[in-house]
Formats: structure tokens, sequence, C-alpha cells
């Protein structure tokens, strides 16, 4: 048959090749292991060298973590129990857990409290997360940073409620005005706001806290992770809406209004955190009279809001210049007034090119809430820094505690990548 | 089809106005002295090489440039920097760009039913249905909840225009709408127009497609240097141009 086939060039195949498995070193564990680690005898000996350096590290912390002590009183005891043997103090984390997440002045009969608000939380966050969740439930969002409020710094309920009455009159008397000129219905709003806010601080009485349903907590009484989440979480919510207006603001056509965005943009940049942090603790207190300073926590949470508002500003104009012109002149030419076409045409596009210079800015902002410790404010870090390190017991404790609070910051800032990445693709909409 | 097409009504009627009209871009004057009378119902295509201002011009009718002399007037409507006055004549007057500009962040039927919607307040239902009406009449019904990104230029063109249709505006402005396509796309796009034409839309068209000009416009209108040189019917200005840079310019368009 063969002879045939070697002499003619026409061929009809007259039976099947039953197909075959590939040979074994072609598919499977072997074949990617020989084509990412041991491509070239060069790529080789760096995978050896990696292999060799990862083994180094977990043979140094693997037997530290597996032969750590969980249930001792103080580190002397922990030394005692290793006996020598290397193991991590681990103990410190249990005994101080509270401490830890709620500062060591936050009453403990109301710890429930701020879990309260951090589940809440949650679910106040999932309707602007995942906006495939039903719409109804922005109005948990809207009620939220009331609740919140009231859940962890307790007193009486009407101080909540008279800020939500500032802002829904603002809101009414928006959708009143708004019709006439963006601006009325702007400063009416703001006027019918600041107006319930007064009058409401009038009525409320000075012993109205004394005997409220929540016991009042002082606002410096919290402190530790919580006090982190509480920075984290306001400033970011406050500082993405108003970035969005410098940004618009430093594009405006009115130059009183550029310059004062370009103005504030550059110099909050110009500034170092810690530098307004220190402004915030120690300077604001000047310019108010003795009576009636501001809270503490309210004056840095103006104080990171600014600073990373000016970011955030930036990031946004960034995405605004990416938008090609014709965006603009499109809606323009629809007959779209400025509020609409920024609302429906520019800022959606805008901000899904800015989600992660947004993000980058958001996770940056949440771990520099642990700078408030250098101001005197018992955060995770002012905590572990302050009170516990200068503890008899704990002194010492190093690596276990900042391990911790590393690990806790991580999860967060992790969790908050994964969404952006995943929010990218959900607005995926332009099929390259 | 030349003489069905130049028999298609025009009316007394004024749409648009433009008297003494200047323009500058700095200290580059870009219009000068353009003076032009629109019924209601025409069609005029302006062609002329490029920097010649014909684009700024069908601009400045709704407003994307600002003149700086003279008075532009729409549907009765003078054209100042009054916010309102502004608004009201984009709302009646449609526009179609060389890029065509659709929202890449909405689908097709949603890019058509915005402006209804949030600018006439139609409710969302009606708006929809107007929206597929167009966009029937220009054949692309079946893409209404595709994203513009997965559609041919000539698509995006045509819904473009389905998108102007729906404002239900009186008068469209077409700044070179066939420039950015494809030879193939170039016909659907043209075809969408004649039909539009044909109904007796008043229609300001910037292009180079002189078989269109042709066909469908009672008057082609030829600038220079930011001044209407010349302007005729389309059997007198392309049989017989009388300005010379008219005939320099007809000879190289149409030279090969």
């Amino acid at each position: 048959m063969s002879d045939t086939h070697a002499h003619s060039v026409a061929f009809v195949r007259t039976s099947e090749i039953p197909a075959a498995p590939p040979p074994y070193a072609a598919t499977g564990p072997v074949k990617w292991m020989r084509e990412n680690l041991f491509a070239t005898p060069a790529n080789g000996l760096l995978t050896i060298a990696a292999l060799y350096v990862i083994w180094v590290v977990l043979a140094g912390t693997m037997p530290w973590i597996a032969n750590g002590i969980w249930n001792t009183e103080s580190l002397a005891q922990c030394r005692e129990v290793l006996d020598g043997a290397v193991g991590a103090c681990f103990s410190v984390l249990t005994e101080r857990w509270n401490q830890l997440l709620f500062g060591f002045k936050y009453p403990p009969e109301y710890y429930w409290r701020p879990m309260l608000a951090l589940l809440l939380f949650f679910v106040a966050a999932a309707p602007v997360l995942f906006f495939d969740l039903p719409r109804k439930l922005l109005i948990v969002t809207a009620l939220f940073p009331f609740a919140a409020y009231w859940l962890i710094w307790g007193g009486t309920i009407l101080t909540p409620l008279v800020a939500l009455a500032g802002f829904a009159a603002g809101a009414a008397v928006y959708q009143r005005l708004v019709a006439g000129s963006f601006a009325m219905g702007f400063f009416g709003a703001i006027i019918a706001a600041f107006i319930v806010w007064t009058v409401g601080g009038w009525l409320i009485p000075a012993s109205a806290s004394q005997n409220a349903l929540l016991g009042a907590v002082p606002s410096r009484d919290l402190g530790g992770f919580m006090l982190n989440m509480m920075l984290g979480v306001t400033c970011v919510s406050l500082s993405v809406p108003l970035g969005i207006a410098l940004a618009l603001g430093r594009q405006s056509n009115m130059p009183l209004i550029k310059w004062i965005c370009v103005i504030f943009i550059e110099f909050i940049r110009g500034v170092p955190l810690i530098t307004l942090l220190f402004v915030a603790s120690v300077m604001l207190s000047y310019f108010f009279p003795p009576e009636s300073t501001l809270d503490l926590f309210l004056r840095v949470v103006i104080m990171i809001t600014m600073f990373s508002s000016a970011y955030i500003a930036e990031v946004i104009r960034g995405g605004l210049a990416a938008l090609p012109k014709g965006q603009y002149e499109a809606a323009d030419s629809l007959g779209l007034d400025y509020a609409q076409a920024m609302r429906l045409i520019i800022l959606p596009q805008a901000l899904k090119i800015s989600i992660p210079g947004i993000v980058n800015i958001a996770v940056g902002l949440f771990k520099d809430t642990t700078l408030v410790s250098v101001i005197g404010m018992f955060d995770i870090v002012g905590m572990i820094r302050g009170p516990i390190l200068a503890s008899t017991e704990w002194n010492g404790v190093y690596w276990e505690l900042l391990g911790f609070a590393s690990v806790l910051f991580f999860i967060v800032c992790y969790g908050i990548s994964q969404y952006s990445q995943w929010l990218e693709r959900r607005l995926a909409t332009d099929h390259r | 089809m030349a003489e069905a097409a130049t028999q298609m009504k025009v009316s007394d009627e004024i749409a648009i106005t433009i008297t003494k009209m200047n323009k500058w871009y700095g200290t580059f004057h870009v219009l000068r002295d353009i003076d032009l009378t629109v019924n209601r119902g025409e069609r005029i295509v302006i062609c002329g090489p490029s920097g010649s201002g014909k684009s700024t011009l069908i601009r400045c009718i709704n407003a994307l440039e600002e003149h700086q002399q003279g008075s532009i007037e729409v549907d009765g409507t003078l054209l100042s920097s009054d916010l309102k006055n502004i608004d009201k004549i984009r709302s009646e007057v449609g526009m179609c760009f060389q890029h065509f500009n659709l929202f890449p962040h909405l689908t097709i039927l949603e890019n058509c039913t915005l402006a209804p919607i949030w600018v006439r307040k139609t409710p969302k239902k009606e708006a929809e249905e107007t929206a597929m009406h167009f966009l029937e009449k220009v054949k692309i019904p079946d893409q209404a909840n595709k994203y513009p990104g997965q559609l041919s230029g000539g698509q995006q063109q045509r819904v473009a225009i389905a998108r102007s249709l729906c404002m239900r505006p009186r008068i469209m402005l077409f700044d070179e709408p066939t420039s950015a396509l494809d030879p193939e796309m170039i016909k659907e796009v043209l075809d969408t127009m004649i039909e539009l034409a044909e109904e007796g839309m008043t229609m300001l068209c910037v292009t180079h497609e002189m078989g269109f000009a042709r066909q469908v416009a009672n008057r082609v209108i030829f600038m220079d240097a930011g001044q209407i040189v010349e302007q005729n019917e389309p059997e007198a200005f392309f049989n017989n141009p009388q300005s010379p840079r008219t005939q320099l310019f007809l000879s190289q368009i149409l030279g090969h």
C-alpha cells in the first residue's frame, strides 16, 4: 500500500484515525510548569531562587503563627508558656479585642450600637454600590447617616431628626425653586436648611440628652477600628460629591466660581494632610469662641474631606478632559440644559473613566485615617501605640498588634479594589 | 430625479434669517458678512474648501459657536446670549455630526428617548414609541437595545439622524455626515437623508457629496475664506459656475 502512495498524488482515506490523548508533557501541570517556570535555564534558576525565598519566609512565620498563644493575661505569661520556643502572643488581640475595635473609653454596655450601625451600613451601601437592587432601598441609604449618628453617639433623637428635617426642607425648597433657575434653587435650599437647623437647635432643650433612649456618648470616646471606619466612610461619601462639584466648578465659564475652585484645589493639594489635621486639632479652636468649639471629630472630618475632595476633583477633571468635545456638543444640540447634560451625558462617562483614580484615592484616604493618632485621637493605631503598648502587660507586642491592624485594613481595601474592578466590567459598554 | 427634487415644495415661510453675521476666532476673521435666508422646506447644500467656515456657519445656527456681530433668527426666535432662547432654538433644530457623537453609555433606544423625555417632558412610553418609529424609518429597529459601540459607522450615523428626529425638529443641520464613513456606508446614510428631504424637511447640509447636492438640493452655496462666494440652483451651479474660485474648486473635486 505504501508503494502506491509513494508514487501517486491521488489519495483516498479508507479508515478514520482514532483520536489519541496528547503526549504527557504537552498538557496539564507538566506543560504549565515547563512554559511558566522552566522555559529557559535562567528562568529555571529564578524559579528555584524564588521558591527558596518563599520557603525562608514561610519557615520563619508559620511556626510563629502556629505556636501562637491566645489565652494569657500578659506578655510575661506568654513567654512563660512558650518557654523559649518561637511563637506569637496573640492573647493581646483577644484580651484587648474590644479596645482595638471601639477604643478604651466607649461604654462596654453600648458596644452593640456601633456594631448595629456597621451592619446597617452594609444595607445602606448596597443600593449605591449595586444598582441592580431595587431603588426603594435608597430610602435606607438616605436615612442611614442620621440613624448611624444616633446609634453611635446616642443622646436625644431630636438632634438627628432636626438634621434630617433641615435636609428635607432644603430638598423641598430646591424642588420648588429649581424650575426658575438652578442658582435660586441651590441657595434657597441652603438657606431653608440653615433656618430649620437654627430654629431646631433653639427648640431642643439642653436637658434632652440626659434621659434619652440611647445614652449619650461624647464623640471623643469612640476609638479603635470603628473610628477609622467612621472617618473613612464619612469622608469618602462626602468628598466624592464635593470633588465632582469642584471639578465642574474648575471647568466653569464663570470666572469667580472657576477661581475659587482652582485656588481651593491647588492650596489643599499643596499642603500635607498632617498639617491640616494639626490645624483641625489645635488652630481651629482659636477661631471659635471658647464656648462653641466644634467637635474634634467633626473638625477632622471636615479637614480630611477637603483634602481628599481636592484630589478627587483632579481625578474627575481628568475624566472630563478625556471625553470627546462631541459629547458636549451633542448634548447641547439636543437642547439639554447644563444640569441635564452633566447629569445624563457627561458625568456618567467621566466618572466611569475616573473609577480607578477615585478608588485609588478612597483607599489612600481610608488608610490615612490612621494619621489622626498623631493628633491624639485613639483610632486603631492610636490605641496600639498608646493605651495597649504603654500598658505593663503588653509592652513590646509589636508584630501581633500592627500585623492585626494591617490585616483589618487589607481586608477592607482589597474589598474596595475588587468592587471597583467589578464595577468597571459591569459598566463597560464600549465593546472594544 | 433631479427635476422631481427641485419640484419638492418650498413654502414662502421663512425658517432662518442670517443678517450681516460676523465671527472671529481670536483675531482670525472666520465668517465675514454672511447674509442668508432659508425658506421652510428648502434644502441647502454648503460646500467649499476646508477652513472656509462652512461648518462654523451651521454651528452658529444652533449656537454651538457664538457669533460676534449681526443677527441670526431661527423660526422667529432671535439668537442672543439668553440661555432660554438658545435652548428653545436647539430643541427645534436637529443636528448630525461628522463623528455621530452618539452617547456610548446608553443604548440606541435610550439615545433616542433621552432628549424627548428630559427636554420635552414626554412620557417614557410615548418617547419609546416615537423612537421606535424613527428607528424603523432609518431601518435599524432591531438594533434598539444594542450600544453604539456595537454598530457600524453607517448604522451609527442613521441612529444619530433618528435621535435628532425624535425631537421633531423643524430644521435639520448636517455637518459633513458622511465624511467619516466607508464608501458602502455613505449610500445608506445618503438614502436616509434623501428620504428626509422628500418629506419636506428644511435641511442645511455641509457635504462634499456632489451627487447628493444635484439630486436633492434646491440651492448650493459655495464658501471660501469665510464668505459666501456663490449660490445658485444645483443645475446652474455645477454646469455654469460664475466665480473663478468656484470653477477652480469644482474642477478639482469633479476632476477625477
